[in-house]
């Protein structure tokens, strides 16, 4: 069974955010980029498919960015995938979400997975496009946000429960399919020490366009883009809290008077 | 292609939600710009009742699609019935709402169609025939514009609760069944069961007041406070990561970046820090409270009032002065 794994590279959650001086882009220099938390539970859950199955189950896993990227694929060998494959090339420069599905359409396409595992979104740009729009380009289903997953006796299906408002959907899928998980999956491992050592010394394979039959630079990158991020602003500032004072008896009646009178939600 | 703007309608439980009348009003905006009309796109299996509700809004027409094999939510499922209403109704832009549903939908539809997609809005607009579009990025840090740059067909996804629900007037729109092949053998992922964790509150995706509740309460037993400021304000009960990685919450009421993002009229978060990673999940919210002992706690930073106190005392006060409103 051979089991791919999407993986991103995003600014870690605490990182600050600086527009650069025109606001029309991101200060990339000095940010800590990390391996998206959502796709660590895409990591661990191929694992643990893999380690359950034994008998020739590989995880590969595929990123698609700029060479910062291959930190984290190297992270995701180091918990215990098997190959990782970096896709890359400067005409895809400034593609959006649904550009870049049509890029690791081809990949998946060429390398062949009975399961492609993913993160539910990037916490960059929380779009939850990617991963859909590769499930169809493949013609294959697709379920998302999932919490939990069983893979069939006979390896030909899952059992998923996906997260929804108010619930839980219980999802029945035949292989192959993309699923992308969501926190409550499960608990993603750490790389061991062994693990990152012998990540360092794995080959990371490279595909760009010219590996991808049927991709020209008209389709990829901000030319095959059909939006743009013009600029960026920051957030309007709330004006300053107002704490309320006296015993807490106190504070409690001018919280209420205060919602009800003045901010009137209530 | 049309000037018009199609909602996709979410129907559950044969009921249409509101969502879809904020999608209405974000459309009727819309189309007053691009000089088309507002209609309705309604799929499922037994949505007759959603479909006469529909009608009753200000737009022309609701293009339905009804079939057995609609009955539960399937993407693939879905994507059919929208492209065929797609190809019939030539919307110059879709209209989907930030969820589950949507997001998951609007993304195999615009690739399907070659669609731009815009996700997560928290502002649409038609500016020289281009959908432009705020949303939250970076964790909320920042707002990106983004436009579209295709000539075909566009589409988003708005956040709930930014646009106000549209009233319903007007004469009842026109009905369209659209004609669509569609069955359960090409589907290759199939709701079987659906389990509800709501327990007799609104998801907190949809609430239009929040008590959350972080570390600090303690236990599960603790949250109990929480939930009769609740009761008393109709509202639902969200957490942090820390109460509900400790076990005192189920995850289906975390607010977060790994948890749900909400955007309710009033927020009262009760001993919660105020993480980057809890912000964005309810910074957008209208007004914001937060009860913690520390005033140096972040979350003060981003709140509009502020009591500095401990939570055990503060909110059984607030339950009982808010069930003096209540009670008149
Ligand atoms: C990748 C990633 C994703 C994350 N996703 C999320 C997410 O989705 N949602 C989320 O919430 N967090 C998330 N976090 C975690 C986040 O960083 C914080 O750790 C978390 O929000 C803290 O929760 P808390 O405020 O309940 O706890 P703490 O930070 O421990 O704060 C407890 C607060 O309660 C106050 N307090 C204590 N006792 C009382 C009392 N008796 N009365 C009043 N106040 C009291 C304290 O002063 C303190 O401010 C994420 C972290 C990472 C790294």
């Amino acid at each position: 069974m051979k089991i791919g794994v999407l993986v991103k590279n995003v600014p870690d959650t605490e990182t600050k955010i600086k527009l650069t001086s025109d606001g029309t882009g991101i200060e990339t220099q000095g940010v800590k980029f990390v391996m998206n938390p959502f796709d660590e539970y895409a990591v661990e859950a191929a694992l643990q498919f893999k380690e359950k199955i034994k008998d020739d189950a590989t995880v590969t896993v595929v990123s698609l960015g700029p060479d910062r990227v291959v930190e984290t694929l190297r992270t995701a060998l180091a918990m215990g995938a098997d190959d990782a494959v970096h896709v890359w090339d400067d005409a895809f420069e400034g593609g959006d979400m649904l550009t870049n599905a049509r890029i690791l359409a081809k990949v998946i396409e060429k390398i062949g997975f009975d399961l492609i595992l993913g993160g539910k979104q990037g916490i960059d740009y929380d779009a939850m496009q990617t991963c859909a729009a590769v499930a169809e380009h493949l013609g294959i289903p697709q379920v998302q946000i999932v919490i939990a997953l069983e893979l069939s006796e006979d390896k030909t299906a899952l059992v998923a429960r996906r997260r929804i408002e108010g619930g839980d959907e219980v999802v029945d899928i035949k292989l192959p399919a993309v699923v992308t998980c969501e926190k409550g999956l499960n608990e993603p491992r750490y790389a061991s020490l062994p693990g990152i050592m012998k990540a360092k010394k794995k080959e990371i394979k490279k595909i760009g366009l010219a590996d991808l039959d049927g991709l020209t630079a008209d389709d990829v990158g901000s030319m095959g883009s059909t939006t743009k991020i013009v600029g960026y602003e920051s957030l309007a500032q709330r004006p300053s809290c107002r704490m309320l004072e006296g015993e807490p008896a106190q504070q409690a009646a001018d919280l209420v008077r205060a919602l009800r009178e003045e901010s009137k939600v209530i | 292609m049309t000037n018009d703007i199609l909602v996709f309608a979410e129907i559950r439980d044969g009921s249409f939600k509101k969502i879809n009348a904020e999608l209405i009003s974000a459309g009727l905006n819309l189309a007053e710009k691009s000089g088309g009309a507002v209609n309705v796109a309604a799929l499922g299996g037994d949505i007759d009742a959603a479909i006469e509700d529909a009608r009753k809004y200000p737009i022309q027409k609701v293009y339905a699609v009804k079939n057995a094999v609609l009955a539960n939510y399937s993407t693939q499922g879905f994507a059919d019935a929208l492209e065929a209403v797609v190809k019939q109704a030539e919307p110059a832009i879709v209209l989907f709402g930030a969820t589950a549903m949507g997001k998951d939908l609007s993304a195999r539809v615009a690739a399907r169609l070659g669609a731009a997609l815009l996700t997560d809005c928290t502002e649409v607009d038609l500016e020289d025939g281009s959908l432009k579009v705020k949303r939250p990025v970076f964790s909320g840090k920042v707002y990106a514009n983004v436009v579209s740059t295709n000539d075909g067909i566009k589409m988003a996804s708005v956040r709930p609760n930014i646009y106000p629900a549209s009233d319903q007037g007007g004469d009842p729109a026109e009905l369209v069944d659209v004609a669509c092949d569609l069955s359960a053998d090409n589907i290759g992922a199939m709701v079987t069961a659906i389990e509800s964790t709501a327990a007799g509150r609104k998801d907190v995706t949809e609430a239009e007041i929040i008590v959350a509740g972080g570390r600090s309460l303690k236990s599960e037993e603790n949250f109990k406070i929480l939930e009769e400021l609740a009761d008393v304000l109709g509202a639902s009960v969200g957490a942090s990561r820390a109460a509900v990685d400790a076990g005192y919450a189920p995850h289906s009421q975390q607010v977060g970046q790994t948890g749900k993002v909400v955007n309710p009229k009033l927020y009262i978060a009760c001993g919660i820090s105020g993480a980057i990673q809890h912000l964005v999940g309810m910074r957008t919210s209208k007004v914001i409270v937060a009860i913690n002992k520390d005033a140096n706690a972040p979350i003060f930073q981003h709140a509009d009032y502020g009591i500095e106190g401990d939570l055990f005392d503060v909110v059984p006060l607030l339950t009982e002065e808010f069930k003096k409103i209540v009670e008149g």
